[in-house]
């Protein structure tokens, strides 16, 4: 029977996720699920980049980072005060680099056989630096010092936080096409390196420009593209709704006191779970979206002459490919999707915290999702997504039953127990690092692995 | 026989490149392999190294049979090997090369870096300098020197003139001369074919993977047929 | 005008700092080279084999601490990393035994290696975490200052005050005499010589009768002694965090491509240069230029060419040019 692994395995993934619902909560339940949503959409991001096109890029992160830095651009209101008191220096500077950028360019378009063109476009970068401190320092500092404790930023347009979802990934794909102009050309290890370092960067620039992001001292209070708790409780559909549901429940109750303390527990309760619910109903209808348009992709002309690519770049060459042009394209493409990502993650989150893009977190783990799930097939990133997601929340319990299994000797009070105890969050890394080793020496193309289409 | 590979058969994954070849070579003897373009020399030789896994044949060193040994195992033995390409290691010295060519030797080897020098006196001002920088032909030179550091009674070189001008052929050839002096079995590929076979006491030409033809260099040499078909008339 | 003054105040700021940062990433940096001419792939694992390292380092410090024996005015930790390097030697080859040995043998492609080092660096950064947590640790003792920058100032009479400390003073001692150990070893002894063939030309070092195992081996030793002695470096100028530890890789990593990956002389030239540039980069000028320049002239902004949150920049920037001037690093030649 055709795609009997992946119906098996995603069954496998829906059954351990209801467990917990009706183990622990389904609150719990739907948090783990909206995060695999979303790592979902991290890890078909890779695998297009990867999986499609062997491009490894090591920078995730600085996309994710991007498409949060988009979310407070897009849905946070402005700060008038300092818009007016700073905003035309940074408007300054903001033409300030657009220029520069477009003179490298042209620089490198017209000039491509001048002998000192690098050497040119070297020079040209190095004095923009310190004239873009000129330009831009008197402004920063204004805007920085108005309501430094609760402002001190630019903010954004006040438009709905679903925009800043396609501006995360439009903003990825733009400097994606800058990184992919400057590393696309490099070998594999170079190219995994340079975009480990340009994520580092990428990510402290948004740490520490405060009039842009308000840096390490975070964005909070995001908008959301569902219904906010308190409203719900207020609203008398929302209670209605919740008291049809537990008629049986409710029924039981005689006293009318208790019956209304009850009800209004339920839906403290259930406005969480609701709102959760429609979160997951927008993840869920992206990832199918992106799933849809991913597997038609990978089976077109284009998909297979990207497969082609992959597997023989010299060949593909002589057939003539445009290689390089094509590698551009997917790493945009790639980078818009993660970039889309992140403003989803942070959309879910509520806020924004830039200190919080760690490469472990943000960069390796959507690699051993890629990599677990199955290179190069797109319900193998998902279903990578989904295992990896659940093992990294779900780590702790298992780690704290194993250590009790171990120690069941010692007291309670034993320091080595307790050592243990406290540092269960960092068993994760261990498992993850394991089951990576594992898959890649047991499994090396993954747990769904690429299919061999036959056109 | 000093040295014999008798009835090799082997090939990459099923596919037989050499069908049922035998060659042989005694001590102070110099023994061309030759042949067009894919008919199988080069895989010859490195199925006489180890490096090819046969299928069937045998191989025999000194009455030894060496058919099951593995490649470091031989060159203990007493075969040594000069590749075709990437034959030195360049980021070494010439000398460092020649004390790598030497590293299973226990004994002194400053006495046997002499002897390659007396042997290939042009390296020997390059001495300290990294072998990547010398001249193709003093490159071929630092490669056959670093085979000959294991003291090796069979010497089996993969085209040792190839890509080198004809005065630098001449040279090399000269040298190989002077190695079968020191009595050494001396068994080579070449595509030179003529000019191998005026220094060879022997040839064989392959054809698709088969011995067509063997004998004394002469006798290769002037035999019409072979002349017209291999040695470019 | 005021030469002298403009000096020591460079020399404060600028020239030690860069010495010790620079021979710490040197000596990440070579090690990094070691593996990638042997081994032939980047090792993503490093930065947490050097946290593990010195983790192994500071438990024995305290060991020693508790047990009251000390160095007098050195710090205990030089003690330990005796003890840290044979820690860090075995879990090094226990990883090559039961991961890079059968990727090696399956002759797997360079980005399969990389992957495998996540997963090495995910258990690393385990191990260190749940042993040692994630806090920063201080765990030097023994005398600060060789000379504090109040003590400089009395003795010499002048404004500015050049302030060594034991850690830079130690750091640079042991980075001398380990990367002259270590270059004595590569250029003058036979398996030094060896391990450099084997770099070089992998078949023809088969052919020769070098042993591939060994050199893998005493490749791994090399790596974990400069990977421990590194980190301990490290821990004891500034101080140990592990998350610090994996950052460091990336400033390494820049340090090895700009000295062409392969070659450990690069390495350390390229560890020096990232380091210098960092810092002289990050620095602010304005007193400097305040000693040098008529006081009409004297600057009243900064002249900091880039704010030090953008350290990675600039080993980004140089790893940039450097990769597009000359693919092969700055220094042609001797690759291990």
């Amino acid at each position: 029977m055709k795609d009997i692994d992946i119906k098996i395995s995603f069954a496998v993934m829906g059954m351990m996720i209801i467990l917990v619902g009706v183990f622990q909560s389904w609150g719990v339940a739907l948090s783990i699920l909206n995060l695999c949503l979303i790592s979902a959409v991290m890890s078909m991001g890779v695998n297009i980049q990867w999986g499609f096109a062997g491009l490894i890029n090591f920078g995730v992160m600085g996309f994710l980072a991007i498409g949060g830095l988009a979310t407070v651009l897009i849905s946070v209101p402005p700060v008038i005060e300092a818009w007016s008191a700073g905003g035309l220096g940074i408007l300054f500077s903001g033409v300030f680099i657009i220029l520069t950028v477009l003179i490298v360019f042209v620089i490198n378009k017209k000039f491509y056989n001048f002998k000192y063109k690098n050497y040119l476009v070297f020079i040209i970068i190095i004095l923009s630096i310190p004239l873009l401190k000129i330009f831009s320092g008197p402004s920063i500092s204004k805007i920085e010092s108005i309501n430094a404790a609760t402002s001190g930023f630019l903010g954004g347009m006040n438009l709905p936080i679903i925009f800043s979802w396609f501006f995360g990934g439009a903003l990825s794909a733009g400097v994606a096409y800058i990184i992919g102009k400057i590393c696309l050309g490099l070998r594999s290890d170079y190219l995994a390196i340079s975009t480990l370092l340009i994520s580092g960067i990428i990510v402290s620039i948004v740490k520490h420009e405060e009039w842009l992001s308000r840096g390490v001292k975070n964005v909070i209070g995001l908008k959301r593209p569902a219904p906010y708790e308190v409203d719900l409780q207020n609203s008398d559909w929302f209670n209605n709704l919740i008291e049809f549901l537990n008629t049986s429940k409710l029924s039981k109750i005689l006293n009318n006191i208790e019956r209304q303390d009850l009800l209004s527990q339920l839906v403290i309760s259930s406005s969480g779970v609701f709102v959760k619910l429609c979160f997951a109903l927008i993840f869920l209808f992206v990832v199918c979206f992106l799933l849809y348009f991913s597997e038609k992709a990978l089976r077109s002309p284009w998909g297979r002459m990207m497969r082609a690519i992959r597997d023989n770049e010299d060949a593909a060459k002589a057939m003539g490919k445009n290689v390089v042009k094509q590698h551009l394209f997917i790493f945009m493409l790639g980078s818009a999707i993660i970039g889309f990502a992140g403003a989803m993650l942070v959309t879910y989150d509520g806020l924004f915290t830039p200190s919080s893009y760690q490469p472990l977190r943000y960069t390796f783990l959507i690699w051993v999702m890629v990599l677990l799930g199955g290179t190069g097939n797109n319900y193998g990133a998902i279903l990578g997504a989904f295992v990896v997601w659940f093992i990294w929340i779900q780590s702790a319990p298992f780690a704290l039953f194993i250590i009790n299994l171990f120690t069941s000797q010692l007291a309670d009070t034993n320091a080595i127990k307790l050592h243990l105890i406290n540092s269960i969050p960092y068993f994760r890394y261990f498992m993850m690092g394991l089951g990576l080793l594992l898959v890649m020496r047991y499994r090396p193309k993954g747990l769904l692995p690429e299919k061999i289409l036959k056109n | 026989m000093y040295f014999s590979a008798t009835n090799l058969t082997g090939g990459y994954g099923g596919v037989n490149i050499i069908e049922e070849c035998s060659f042989n070579v005694n001590r102070g003897e110099i023994v061309s392999i030759l042949g067009p373009n894919g008919a199988g020399k080069s895989t010859a030789m490195k199925a006489m190294l180890g490096i090819l896994d046969l299928k069937s044949g045998k191989i025999v060193l000194e009455g030894q049979d060496i058919t099951k040994l593995k490649t470091q195992d031989r060159i203990k033995l007493g075969i040594s090997f000069v590749p075709q390409i990437k034959n030195i290691f360049t980021e070494l010295t010439v000398e460092e090369n020649l004390e790598m060519g030497a590293f299973l030797n226990e004994n002194d080897i400053q006495i046997q870096i002499e002897k390659m020098f007396d042997l290939f006196p042009i390296i020997k001002e390059k001495r300290k300098q990294a072998a990547g920088e010398l001249s193709g032909g003093q490159r071929q030179q630092v490669a056959i020197a670093r085979a000959l550091m294991t003291n090796p009674k069979v010497l089996m070189l993969d085209e040792p003139t190839a890509g080198v001008s004809p005065v630098i052929m001449d040279e090399i050839f000269q040298h190989i001369l002077n190695i079968k002096k020191q009595n050494i079995a001396i068994l080579m590929v070449e595509q030179n074919a003529r000019q191998a076979l005026e220094i060879s006491d022997r040839g064989y030409i392959l054809v698709t993977g088969k011995n067509a033809y063997e004998g004394n260099g002469d006798y290769l040499l002037n035999d019409e047929e072979i002349r017209k078909s291999f040695l470019g008339g | 005008m005021d030469f002298l003054n403009a000096f020591i105040l460079i020399s404060n700021f600028i020239i030690v700092p860069a010495i010790t940062y620079g021979s710490q990433l040197a000596l990440g940096a070579i090690g990094v080279t070691l593996i990638y001419g042997v081994l032939r792939f980047a090792n993503f694992a490093y930065g947490d084999l050097m946290a593990f390292g010195t983790m192994i380092v500071i438990l024995f410090t305290w060991y020693l601490q508790s047990k009251g024996i000390t160095l007098g005015f050195l710090p205990t930790a030089i003690l330990a990393i005796p003890i840290g390097i044979i820690f860090t030697v075995a879990i090094s080859l226990f990883f090559d035994k039961t991961v890079f040995e059968y990727y090696r043998e399956k002759k797997s492609n360079p980005v399969t290696f990389i992957v495998v080092s996540l997963g090495i660096m995910f258990v690393l950064n385990a191990v260190v975490r749940i042993i040692i947590g994630p806090n920063d640790i201080n765990f030097m003792d023994g005398h600060k200052f060789v000379i504090k920058a109040s003590e400089f100032k009395k003795l010499t009479g002048l404004d500015e005050g050049l302030a060594i400390k034991s850690t830079q003073v130690i750091t640079l001692i042991t980075t001398i005499i380990s990367c002259s150990l270590l270059f004595y070893f590569l250029n003058k002894t036979k398996t030094g010589k060896s391990m450099r063939a084997y770099s070089n030309n992998e078949d023809l070092a088969l052919l020769s009768g070098i042993n591939p195992k060994k050199i893998i081996i005493i490749t791994w030793v090399i790596v974990s002694i400069l990977a421990t002695i590194a980190g301990t470096l490290y821990g004891l100028d500034k101080s140990f965090k592990p998350f610090t530890y994996f950052n460091n890789l990336l400033p390494i990593f820049a340090a090895t491509i700009v000295g062409g990956i392969g070659n450990p002389l690069g390495a350390f030239y390229g560890g020096f240069l990232i380091a210098f540039s960092e810092i002289a980069l990050t620095y602010a000028y304005k007193k400097f230029l305040g000693y040098l320049l008529p006081e009409s002239l004297e600057p009243n902004t900064l002249i900091q060419f880039i704010s030090t949150d953008y350290k990675f920049a600039i080993s980004f920037a140089i790893l940039v040019i450097v990769l597009i001037f000359r693919p092969n690093g700055i220094f042609k030649g001797k690759v291990i």
